[in-house]
């Protein structure tokens, strides 16, 4: 575990970049111009690409050795996307497959 | 704070009441696994308030990450918001200093909010989509200061609470797949990652190859360029 000092330098730092996320665009284009072809296209393109990336990230622990190192991770994702498609709930969505995964590494892979 | 104004926000902010305090606690409970009682998760979700982004720093403190990769992390995740912005220019001129907290309380959901809703009549719009940001925001550190106490004092095993933000990613990726036209960057975004993570990560680490993986999606992304946008002009 960090210090605590440590603790709250990395929670700082989380602070100051987001706000510089949500400054910057007013900071560069607050004065009339539109912004650059450029930047419009990659603000539309990279959002997809940037959340597809995480959730593989959410997954690099997944390992094919044993049944419960990539079951309890790939069901629930297929189980949260079909949720999503059928009820379009967030809530459910992300607590139903939430709970299914917290049974299956506690009692079933356990 | 205008009374009027905030009676009016009220029931347009309800159903983020509900997913906040819901994914608020969900953040809390995480939290508290690691750790970090909900004094911590109060001022992280007064000072940071980004929900992916809270998420994410779950990870990135209880894997002591230096804080370089906490940097670069916070970044990459939050860089939908500079498209919020974007779109946000000409409805926060004029808000004087309320304009700093709308910016940086700009949430995906409140900036959902502020796209769609209209000031009742006789309300002062400013003062409408301010208190729809600050009610969001009370919303967002009462749920995880709840999820917190209850993580410190509920009987059973919260192990594999963390998947909440596996879930929630999923959910992201699974809206964006059906608004977007084109899923071509999402696949992208996949299949790069899953080369340069998965594969090549185990032999050079994964927090570089994470990096690494991002450039090589911007970089297909403008060599795509032509592609993608002829695409969507078709749709149109």
């Amino acid at each position: 575990m960090l210090s605590t000092g440590a603790a709250i330098a990395s929670i700082a730092v989380m602070a100051i970049v987001t706000f510089l996320t949500r400054v910057l665009p007013f900071l560069l284009f607050d004065r009339g111009e539109s912004p650059p072809k450029l930047v419009l296209y990659l603000g539309r393109v990279l959002p997809p690409a940037i959340i597809a990336m995480l959730v593989v990230y959410c997954l690099r622990g997944v390992s094919f050795a044993a049944p419960g190192g990539w079951v309890p991770q790939l069901l629930c994702v297929a189980v949260v996307a079909a949720l999503h498609l059928w009820k379009h709930n967030n809530l459910l969505s992300i607590f139903g497959g939430t709970i299914l995964y917290m049974v299956l590494v506690q009692a079933v892979f356990a | 704070m205008d009374r009027k104004a905030l009676a009016a926000a009220f029931p347009v902010t309800v159903p983020v009441l509900m997913g906040y305090l819901a994914i608020g606690i969900a953040f809390g409970l995480m939290l508290q696994e690691i750790g970090y009682n909900f004094i911590w998760a109060f001022f992280m979700s007064l000072t940071i308030y980004a929900g992916s982004g809270q998420y994410l720093g779950v990870t990135l403190l209880s894997a002591a990450a230096g804080l370089g990769t906490v940097a670069v992390m916070t970044l990459l995740i939050n860089f939908r918001h500079l498209v919020y912005g974007l779109s946000m220019l000409e409805k926060f001129r004029g808000m004087g200093w309320r304009k700093l907290y709308m910016i940086f309380s700009l949430t995906d959901e409140t900036y959902a909010l502020l796209s769609s809703a209209q000031a009742p009549v006789g309300v002062d719009p400013k003062s409408f989509y301010f208190a729809i940001a600050l009610l969001d925001q009370s919303y967002w550190i009462l749920g995880s200061v709840v999820g917190g106490v209850a993580g410190a004092v509920i009987p059973f095993s919260t192990e594999g609470v963390d998947f909440a933000m596996t879930a929630l990613f999923v959910v992201i990726a699974v809206d964006q797949w059906k608004t977007y036209k084109k899923h071509l960057p999402a696949l992208l975004g996949c299949a790069v990652t899953v080369v340069f993570l998965i594969v090549l990560g185990s032999f050079f680490g994964q927090d570089q190859m994470l990096l690494v993986s991002l450039g090589v999606i911007v970089l297909l992304l403008l060599l795509l360029r032509d592609r993608l946008e002829e695409k969507e002009g078709e749709a149109c």
